[in-house]
């Protein structure tokens, strides 16, 4: 293969920049190709969408294997039990959602954009609004073809010899190796709608309490709350929950055809905002508007797939509004029990003078036995921050009380973390470690939050 | 790398014992921070490295003494042992006697190798591991005296002159591998190097220079001025005609 130019990558949070040489990914023996011409002290990390809004898909100086070519649907198994389809890892979840919906047929876990890959949501094991009642994209996945460092592709599954390998690579980032494609068990839908109720909380216990008492009746639930208004107020939120409209709850006009896809496109956001776009006032006022905006209470209220799931795939290049210095999203969880924990950490986050308008609260269900997937029975909450001075410091604080209370920060998010806290949140850091080891002793599986993480021996800056 | 919100994991200082060098570590200091210190051996280098320590940074000594040249490769091949360097500091340098520095040969000599010669040939063996590893800061620590060479201190400002050209120029060159030179120009600084000389106008403290070269670095700055105001003085004081630059009390 031609030896490819340095070019910059970045994740969504557009925040660390580094440059890698990106490999067109069109065929398995390209893959192969560029793994074994590829700079062993900088290894290679698969990459596809990019929205993994750290340093995770990132690898500086190495290669990046651009898997977004590889984007075909190879087979559906509509009449299985469940139905199954198999796919190359590089198609994403909107073009999957596009093509089964026609058959009554759904991706089971869907994250807060369909503009993700298979590959990708395998190697950062998504979670979805339903991760209470479905668990997370990984507990859904029957088999993948797995690119390794010896350049073998190999067939895992959750379950036999090779179920290490299999769990490893569900939530590893990309570090065991390439996905290149997969089996995912899907559900059977009749509508593309949702029965949607909506209520407003008035505070942060409000909201909890709301959430704990009546979550188990809905399949998917999540909750948007206000992280700027402080004292009485403070977490008033808007709870949306619901579950898939069966054909008779829909009114005639949807019946004649159920299974629409509705996701217009209200354009892009063009690259012209600058820093501080998100301040006191426009936080303050989006922050009133979306609650206000929102019912006290409605029951019933059906939406399509884009309301319910995915407003932000409206706009696309949304995280231009950050500016040229972008931004980082932290998302952590805390176990049930640490319901005090979550409240503190809140409060933080309200009362440090960071601004953040895209706030997530959800209740998580279990994990599942990878060692390196995030959810966990617990609370879970997630913050857009702009890159300011002192969020470092505020970041810090809020790992420090995540690490005591037994918790964990989402790696598909993060840009940040040290190796040493890292540590302290993946007890079960080192069942990763001594997968790795065996699959790929030289690490040339590498990437930026490979190294920040400490997950590969240190490569040599230079010529060794 | 340089994490999302500007903090480093590993920093190189070459002249690792100086005030603004330690200056600069006191600032990114935080656990788990791999700090290098190349310099000369001495109880000095031990004590900033105890201190560095304390303070919860992985701290690794090097040896580096800047005449002997033959040396130098194998002291980036040291500092880069432990893996990436994210910011790398050239802060070693001698001021010596300005009016005995060109008089004497080997004064001029020292003051030739050790502020010029020495860290083009140390920049040049960070570019190839920073080219590589496609990442990562170069920090030059130059000085106003080069800016605009005076008759009082000719010696050392021709070297700090060459100094700042070379790594202004590496920068450019360095651009498309994804790695940055930031040239620091301070003014007078009260430190050890400067002990004993009479403070001059617009004097600044070694953590002054630090403070300014962390905001440069998260502003992805190329060239910073210490005292910002210096710049202002310093461009008026570069168009002074030189039978009245030679006339003014500088």
């Amino acid at each position: 293969m031609i030896p490819q130019p340095l070019v910059e990558l970045h994740g969504w949070g557009r925040a660390s920049p580094t440059m890698a040489h990106l490999a067109q990914i069109d065929s398995v023996a390209d893959a192969v190709s560029a793994l074994r011409t590829s700079d062993s002290r900088r290894g290679v990390v698969p990459r596809g969408l990019g929205r993994s809004y750290g340093d995770a898909a990132q690898n500086a100086g190495g290669t990046a294997l651009d898997l977004t070519k590889m984007n075909r649907i190879l087979s559906v198994d509509a009449a299985g039990e469940p139905p199954t389809v198999m796919v190359q890892a590089g198609v994403s979840l909107d073009h999957l959602m596009r093509a089964l919906l026609p058959f009554g047929l759904w991706v089971p876990v869907l994250p807060g954009t369909r503009q993700v890959t298979v590959g990708g949501a395998i190697a950062a094991d998504v979670h979805g609004k339903n991760h209470h009642t479905e668990g997370s994209f990984g507990n859904h996945v029957r088999s993948l073809d797995l690119l390794m460092a010896n350049g073998k592709v190999r067939t895992l599954t959750p379950r036999g010899e090779t179920e290490r390998l299999f769990w490893a690579t569900i939530g590893g980032m990309g570090l065991t190796g390439a996905v290149l494609r997969a089996t995912v068990a899907l559900q059977r839908t009749e509508t593309a709608y949702f029965s949607v109720d909506t209520h407003r909380a008035t505070d942060i216990d409000d909201l909890m309490q709301q959430m704990s008492e009546r979550d188990d009746d809905y399949t998917y639930s999540v909750a948007w709350f206000d992280a700027v208004t402080r004292g009485r107020h403070m977490g008033r939120a808007v709870l949306t929950r619901g579950n898939k409209a069966s054909l008779a709850e829909l009114p005639s006009k949807l019946k004649r055809d159920p299974l629409k896809f509705v996701a217009p496109s209200l354009g892009t956001l063009p690259e012209i905002f600058p820093n501080r776009m998100i301040n006191k006032a426009t936080a303050k006022a989006f922050s009133t508007a979306w609650y206000f905006k929102a019912p006290k209470h409605r029951t019933g209220e059906l939406q399509n797939i884009t309301q319910f799931f995915h407003p932000l795939d409206l706009v696309a290049e949304w995280n231009r509004i950050y500016g040229p210095n972008g931004f980082l999203q932290y998302q952590f969880v805390v176990p049930f029990e640490e319901a005090g924990t979550f409240r503190r950490c809140l409060e933080m986050i309200v009362n440090s003078g960071h601004l953040s308008c895209l706030n997530v609260l959800k209740r998580f269900g279990d994990g599942n036995p990878s060692p390196l997937s995030f959810p966990m029975p617990g609370w879970t909450l997630t913050v857009d921050l702009p890159i300011e001075n002192g969020l470092d410091k505020l970041c810090d604080a809020l790992d420090t009380e995540v690490v005591t209370a037994g918790g964990r920060v989402y790696l598909a998010k993060d840009s940040r973390l040290s190796a040493e806290t890292f540590r302290k949140m993946y007890r079960r850091l080192d069942d990763f470690l001594a997968v790795r080891r065996e699959v790929d002793p030289e690490g040339i599986f590498n990437s930026d939050l490979g190294r920040r993480l400490k997950l590969s021996k240190p490569t040599m800056g230079g010529a060794a | 790398m340089i994490n999302a919100v500007g903090a480093p994991q590993s920093l190189l200082l070459l002249g690792g014992t100086s005030d603004i060098a330690m200056a600069i570590a006191h600032r990114y200091a935080r656990a788990g921070l791999r700090v290098v210190l190349a310099a000369r051996p001495s109880e000095r280098r031990t004590a900033s490295g105890a201190e560095l320590k304390n303070l919860g940074c992985e701290v690794t000594e090097v040896d580096l003494d800047a005449r002997d040249h033959a040396s130098h490769a194998a002291t980036i091949e040291l500092a880069f042992a432990g893996g990436d360097v994210d910011i790398a500091v050239i802060a070693f340098g001698v001021l010596g006697d300005a009016e005995q520095a060109w008089q004497d040969p080997d004064l001029a000599l020292e003051l030739a190798e050790v502020n010029y010669t020495a860290p083009v040939h140390l920049g040049v063996l960070l570019a190839q591991r920073m080219q590589t590893q496609a990442h990562g800061w170069i920090v030059a620590l130059s000085s106003v005296a080069g800016e605009r060479v005076r008759r009082s201190n000719f010696m050392y400002g021709s070297t700090k002159a060459g100094f700042d050209g070379f790594f202004l120029g590496l920068g450019e060159a360095l651009r498309e591998y994804g790695v940055h030179v930031l040239v620091v120009r301070p003014g007078f600084v009260k430190s050890k190097m400067t002990s004993g000389l009479d403070e001059a106008p617009l004097a600044v403290t070694p953590d002054k220079v630090a403070e300014a070269m962390v905001d440069a670095i998260k502003a992805k700055r190329e060239l910073v001025w210490v005292p910002g105001t210096m710049r202002v003085v310093m461009s008026g004081l570069r168009h002074v005609p030189r039978p009245l630059f030679r006339k003014l009390p500088i």
